[in-house]
């Protein structure tokens, strides 16, 4: 168990496979340990924040649901008010004019009317002059007692 | 083990527990028994060729995961490697706080090296050496109790001693360049009996510098002492239970399942030691 040249040579062997661990063995496999742990933390990482990204996706979306429903319910409401607004005014329009042509009508008939009674007046009142002239005969002057002869058509 | 004579149990013994020298003797290489007077030119041909071709075999290995390594979803293979890297690379962060691009690979180093090394233990004692025994005999005409093999390399002093060594040199390295050859200085000087009164002090350097260098010097022998004595101890039994007959089934199951346990914590231990060490020796307050 004495020491000899034996030591040198595991000294120096030592010496080589440090030196050969540390230059081509070490970093390569501590980098793709580092570089994969960076990996999976950002990994990890990013699932967390598509999670919360998610998350509130999610509550816009319901918000938007709501409002679209409101937005629906809404015009819904109008269409319903214009439809109703619509219709009344139709009515009111349908009434006006069968009121204006009732109107029309009856100031047709009247003016009718009265144009007939006018003409009957007339008539009469030729009547009454020619029955009064066979009654006065001459003596009577047309162009003297016109005046009465209105008041007599006016009358009738 | 077939020169019938010496086959004795401390010849058993003995025949395992000695490494295979090579030396040069008179300007010709010379091998094992003729090697005795070589003094500190021998080396431990076995010791050298299983450490320097498991070493070559962790460096193999994790080399071959690092160029594949991938920062995708990785295989099983890669996945087994960055466990090891990871454990090596916790303690390391845990231990180490300063900045350093040597103390990690060195660490994964030295835990994967001796690990391998402490598990050629579980190979049954008498495997390998039989079969170089049964090769040096067939191949080479030599009596095959003159072939020695251990395979253990973690039961040579040299061998520990050389990690250790490797250890305190960088304590020493990182000392000087963490807190300069001043600081060092003081640091093996002004502590642990320290004093305002300056006189007082210089009285006090001679017992400091006393204290401070055996501590310094017991952690590479601690180092070395700890990781050889206990794989040599657990050889050692391995050995003894190898030479009771067929009880030895049982017997070296029980020792083998309980020896798992010293191979990782061994290695184990020596990494975390070897940080510590470092740790201590790149912190300034002391």
């Amino acid at each position: 168990m004495n020491l000899n040249a034996t030591l040198l040579g595991e000294l120096i062997a030592f010496a080589v496979f440090v030196l050969f661990c540390m230059k081509f063995v070490w970093p390569p496999l501590i980098n793709a340990i580092e570089a994969r742990q960076k990996k999976i933390a950002d990994g990890l990482a990013a699932s967390d924040r598509a999670e919360k990204d998610l998350a509130l996706a999610q509550d816009k979306a319901k918000d938007q649901l709501k409002d679209a429903k409101a937005q629906a319910a809404d015009i819904i409401e109008q269409a319903k008010k214009r439809e109703a607004k619509m219709l009344d005014e139709a009515v009111h329009k349908a009434n006006a004019e069968r009121e204006n042509i009732l109107a029309i009508g009856r100031a047709e008939l009247e003016a009718e009317r009265n144009r007939l009674r006018e003409e009957l007046r007339k008539q009469v009142a030729a009547l009454a002059v020619a029955g009064a002239e066979k009654i006065l005969q001459r003596s009577i002057d047309e162009a003297a007692h016109s005046d009465i002869l209105e008041k007599l058509v006016q009358e009738l | 083990m077939a020169a019938g004579e010496e086959l004795t149990l401390s010849g058993h013994i003995q025949h395992h527990l000695t490494n295979a020298k090579m030396c040069t003797v008179d300007g010709s290489v010379a091998f094992n028994k003729a090697c005795s007077e070589a003094g500190f030119w021998t080396w431990h041909v076995d010791t050298l060729a299983w450490s320097i071709g498991l070493g070559l075999l962790f460096l193999w290995i994790f080399r071959s995961a690092a160029t594949k390594a991938t920062t995708g979803v990785p295989g099983k293979f890669q996945c087994f490697i960055e466990m090891v890297v990871e454990l090596v690379a916790t303690n390391v962060k845990d231990t180490y706080h300063g900045k350093s691009k040597l103390i990690a690979p060195l660490a994964l180093t030295i835990f994967v090296w001796v690990f391998l090394m402490n598990l050629m233990d579980l190979i049954p004692v008498d495997f390998l050496p039989a079969f170089a025994g049964f090769v040096g005999e067939q191949a080479l005409g030599m009596d095959s109790h003159d072939v020695y093999m251990k395979i253990v390399p973690t039961t040579d002093i040299n061998l520990t001693a050389a990690l250790a060594i490797g250890v305190f040199i960088l304590m020493i390295g990182y000392s000087i360049r963490i807190k300069g050859v001043l600081g060092f200085i003081k640091e093996l000087t002004l502590h642990p009996f320290s004093s305002k009164n300056v006189p007082l002090q210089i009285i006090l350097i001679p017992a400091n510098l006393l204290l401070e260098t055996i501590a310094l010097v017991a952690k590479p022998f601690s180092l070395a002492l700890r990781l050889f004595g206990n794989l040599y101890a657990g050889e050692m039994i391995f050995i003894l239970i190898g030479a009771v007959g067929l009880a030895q089934l049982p017997l070296h199951f029980v020792w083998a399942v309980f020896h798992i346990l010293v191979i990782v914590l061994q290695a184990f231990v020596f990494m975390m030691l070897t940080i510590v060490y470092l740790s201590m020796a790149s912190s300034d307050n002391h």
